[in-house]
């Protein structure tokens, strides 16, 4: 992004033209063809979907507390449902499911993709808006629509008591025969609806970032934020689709008659595992890659150093999103596999570290020799890259085939994806948030409300996922409401640290209602020359169309720039 | 549970704290394993003998006077209080495995507390008041190809031990090695003995009451336990009759899922007698968390005298009659056996 900020002044050009003519409200927010607008709404649904996912969690952790079921029956009236045994368990399972859908497909798939996505990727590009601005509309609405679905089956009936309470997996029998009622029908159909947004959202980003870069700006000189991006994109194109199928097959099986996945009629219940993790294990990276770009990005910015190893940080995201194809059944170690399958699955598995282990080490290189300054963006992106590995680390842990029988489907698996999706995206996403805030808000958030928010976070998370690993390797199965006594003791530990956890939550809430209130002005690159991409060339917030004249992206700028050397490509 | 309420919440908080500091420090530790082992006599001096011969005694009415259900022993083959590790194991596969797990554990470790390391140089070497002007260094190539070639050789190093396991996990159990068979319903296990008169056990949790009275860990104590023989290979198979059903054993470091329309199979191998306790885990509708397994390995002789009480035939007898004896009948044919279809009353 050599260079702009000398040769191009996007923001006085575009404050003289009419840029910043808006449409009303109605028609700004709900008919909205505006790539910032567009990841306005999504940032704010990805909050409101994370408050809900985020307050289930609380619910689960309360009855987690002690041995014992305490709160269920309680919480199965409120639903709707009658207070009997069966129909408080089932609700145990209904809040497990919905705390996993909402927390991946409305949370943080929506923030990641469809709100840093679609503010950053055109304005870093230097495009000025996305390639199909109406279909970004669709993807939205119907996102929103899936998250209406969804929350629609929780109180309908779904078997043994309202809601669906088939896990996120939406294992095959249990999904179908196992559950009677409409509500596993509501919560496939949300799938289906998040999904087709989820993939008019990739071929958007796909055309947008082959087609609409700035004059100059090759593949190998992008922002490795919509390097990350475009890996995403692919990986959700190629993805969905057989997740779609899946849940197709799924409604076919439960409606219509079909034996998919019935061995009764010659189907198999396996059948759907192996679909629904060739789609499932690219999902977890869908859900980290856009958290790795923002994290190149900010490491980088408030280092003010370019990302060390530029290429091989791009094509280890690559790497990533290849490999990540073809490692799916080590999610399905104990579905009775043949041995030779495993051994292949754990090597693949155990690739997978490789380019992860480049990333890690190139941040920290990036730091190496910098002049570090620990703004919000840059403690909360720190947090990360350190809890990112010791969630990689049992993730090697947990390839091994013949040692995973011990962990499989126990907390320990629960805390390693707690460690590389609650720790791992939810910090880079917050990392974004702060990074970007002054830029989407032109208002300065507190530094002093994010560290706290980010400390309390911090050592909440910790203190609720680090015991999981002792109680997954003392064998407590996951999805259980309840346990033996043995499980206690951790068992509180991390229900307290969900308090913590919740209670640094209020820093973060009061710190955007601060920032609109009485926060200071931003500049239009209020943090320094660290940050070289091209949305700080612009106002803080950005005209309403931006680069209606296009940036021209030189090669002259060897001082910060990161992608300056002339590459062979 | 007991020794937490002892603690105000105060201590709770500080525990807390401790537990968080542990994790910084990357010593996760030693501090739980004194108060593990506290806890462990406290509930043992707790249990009353007299209460659980007198459980037992019902229970032998049920079957036959040769058999009187196992006292567990506390601490093995479950889980034990504050456990921060796997549980003890107890098949020659739970010592192969348990061997790399340590091992394992001591890389994942050395790379945190290496990363950790590597932030706190940088954060205090390369801060923007003791380094104000940053270098310009943005490649390296030795160092790139070293941090890939390095890990990839700790991750070649891992795979090794790691295919071994995978291979021994995957042995065949000898051709005359007595077969048990799970069945997964929801929600409760049973256990078919194909070569032992193909006779079912239902086996059902206890409340916990009744798992208390027996002197048994609730959430993990059944009515009627899965008995195999110890020290001798079984050929154990699983399967389900409605969803998807996982039996696991954490001491024994085997899990094995219970699919509908599939036979799953694989060499279960208990060192010594005792009492292993596991829980289903595949996620199979609302009672879950409430299907719990329990296996008792007794000695061969004693295994035969189970057998004999639930009205079953010797393994071996069996085979040495095997032209005479008539074809086996279904096995739906058994009363409260998979076909049957009367699910036992909780």
């Amino acid at each position: 992004m050599a260079t702009t900020a000398d040769s191009f002044q996007a923001h006085t050009e575009d404050h003289a033209h009419d840029a910043d003519h808006k449409p009303g409200f109605f028609a700004r927010w709900f008919m909205s063809t505006n790539h910032k607008d567009i990841g306005t709404l999504y940032l704010i649904f990805a909050i409101i979907a994370g408050i809900v996912g985020g307050a289930i969690s609380g619910i689960m952790r309360m009855e987690l507390a002690e041995p014992g079921i305490q709160h269920l029956q309680w919480w199965a009236q409120f639903m709707g449902g009658s207070a009997d045994f069966d129909t408080a368990l089932h609700m145990w399972n209904v809040f497990i499911t919905a705390h996993g859908l909402i927390m991946v497909f409305f949370m943080v798939m929506p923030a990641m993709i469809g709100g840093f996505g679609n503010w950053f990727v055109p304005l870093m590009i230097g495009a000025p808006d996305m390639a199909f601005p109406r279909m970004n509309n669709v993807s939205f609405w119907l996102t929103v629509a899936g998250f209406v679905s969804l929350l629609f089956s929780l109180f309908v009936p779904g078997g043994t008591g309202p809601g669906a309470g088939t896990g996120w997996t939406v294992y095959a029998p249990l999904s179908t025969t196992g559950s009677t009622g409409p509500a596993v029908d509501f919560a496939i159909f949300s799938l289906h609806l998040a999904g087709a947004g989820s993939i008019l959202g990739a071929t958007n980003f796909i055309t947008t970032i082959f087609n609409m870069r700035a004059p100059g700006m090759t593949l190998h000189k992008m922002p490795l934020f919509v390097w990350s991006v475009l890996v995403t994109a692919f990986l959700l194109l190629l993805a969905l689709p057989v997740l779609a199928a899946a849940i197709t097959m799924l409604i076919t099986d439960r409606n219509f008659g079909t034996t998919f996945f019935d061995p009764a009629g010659g189907g198999d219940p396996i059948l759907y595992q192996h679909l629904f993790w060739f789609f499932g294990h690219p999902e977890v990276y869908i859900m980290i890659l856009p958290g790795f770009g923002m994290i190149s990005q900010i490491v980088s910015t408030f280092s003010r150093k370019p990302v060390f190893g530029y290429l091989g940080m791009a094509y280890a995201m690559v790497a990533i999103g290849v490999v990540g194809f073809v490692v799916w059944a080590h999610h399905m170690y104990t579905v009775g596999l043949d041995v030779n399958t495993k051994m292949y699955f754990t090597a693949a598995t155990m690739v997978i570290a490789v380019p992860t282990g480049v990333k890690i080490f190139s941040w920290i290189a990036t730091m190496w020799g910098g002049s570090i300054e620990f703004k919000s963006p840059m403690v909360w992106s720190i947090g990360m890259i350190f809890l990112f590995t010791v969630g990689g680390v049992t993730g090697v842990y947990l390839a091994n085939g013949g040692v995973d029988d011990v962990v499989h489907d126990t907390y320990f698996v629960v805390a390693h994806f707690h460690y590389v999706l609650s720790m791992g995206a939810v910090f880079s996403m917050f990392a974004g948030f702060y990074y970007w805030f002054p830029k989407m808000s032109g208002r300065m958030h507190s530094e002093l409300l994010s560290h706290l928010h980010f400390w309390g976070f911090f050592i909440g998370v910790n203190v609720i996922f680090f015991p999981q690993h002792f109680l997954g390797l003392q064998g407590m199965p996951r999805r259980y409401p309840d346990y033996a006594d043995a499980y206690a003791y951790w068992n509180e530990i991390s229900s307290f640290g969900y308090m913590l956890m919740a209670a640094s939550m209020i820093f973060f809430f009061v710190n955007i209602v601060y920032a609109f209130v009485a926060g200071k002005k931003a500049a239009d690159n209020p943090w320094g020359e660290g940050a070289t991409t091209l949305e700080w060339t612009l106002s803080s917030p950005p005209p309403f169309h931006q680069f209606e004249t296009l940036p021209v992206i030189e090669d002259h700028h060897t001082a910060h720039d990161h992608m300056s050397k002339p590459q062979p490509a | 549970m007991k020794n937490l309420g002892s603690l105000n919440g105060f201590h709770r908080i500080v525990a807390s704290l401790a537990m968080a500091a542990m994790l910084a420090f990357g010593a996760q530790g030693a501090v739980a394993q004194t108060a593990a082992e506290a806890a462990v006599a406290e509930q043992a001096e707790a249990a009353d003998p007299a209460v659980a011969a007198d459980a037992s005694s019902e229970d032998v009415a049920a079957g036959a006077a040769a058999y009187t259900p196992m006292k567990p022993t506390e601490g093995k083959g479950m889980p034990v209080a504050k456990g921060i590790d796997v549980q003890e194991q107890f098949s020659p596969i739970g010592q192969q495995a348990n061997a790399l797990h340590i091992g394992l554990v001591w890389v994942m470790a050395l790379i945190s507390i290496f990363v950790l390391a590597l932030f706190v140089y940088v954060i205090l070497r390369f801060n923007k008041r003791a380094n104000p002007v940053p270098s310009k260094t943005s490649h390296n190539t030795l160092i790139e190809v070293i941090w890939t070639v390095v890990p990839a050789l700790i991750l070649l190093a891992i795979a090794v031990p790691s295919i071994g396991l995978l291979s021994a996990q995957y042995k065949s159990p000898p051709e005359d090695a007595i077969t048990v068979k799970a069945i997964g319903y929801q929600w409760y296990w049973g256990y078919a003995y194909p070569d032992n008169g193909d006779f079912e056990v239902v086996s059902n949790m206890l409340d916990k009451e009744e798992a208390e009275a027996r002197g048994e860990p609730h959430q993990l104590a059944v009515d009627n336990r899965m008995v195999v023989p110890a020290g001798v290979p079984i050929r154990f198979q699983t399967t389900a009759a409605d969803v998807i059903h996982s039996f696991a054993v954490p001491s024994l470091w085997f899990k094995l899922d219970a699919v509908p329309g599939r036979l799953n199979e694989k060499m279960l191998f208990i060192d010594e007698p005792g009492v292993y306790y596991g829980q289903c885990s595949e996620l199979c509708g609302a009672r879950h968390g409430y299907m719990p397994i329990a296996i008792e390995a007794l000695p061969m002789d004693q295994y035969n005298a189970w057998v004999l009480a639930q009205g079953g035939t010797i393994a071996g007898a069996e085979a040495e009659a095997a032209e005479a004896a008539p074809l086996q009948e279904p096995e739906s044919s058994v009363p409260g056996a998979a076909g049957a279809g009367t699910a036992p009353t909780v």
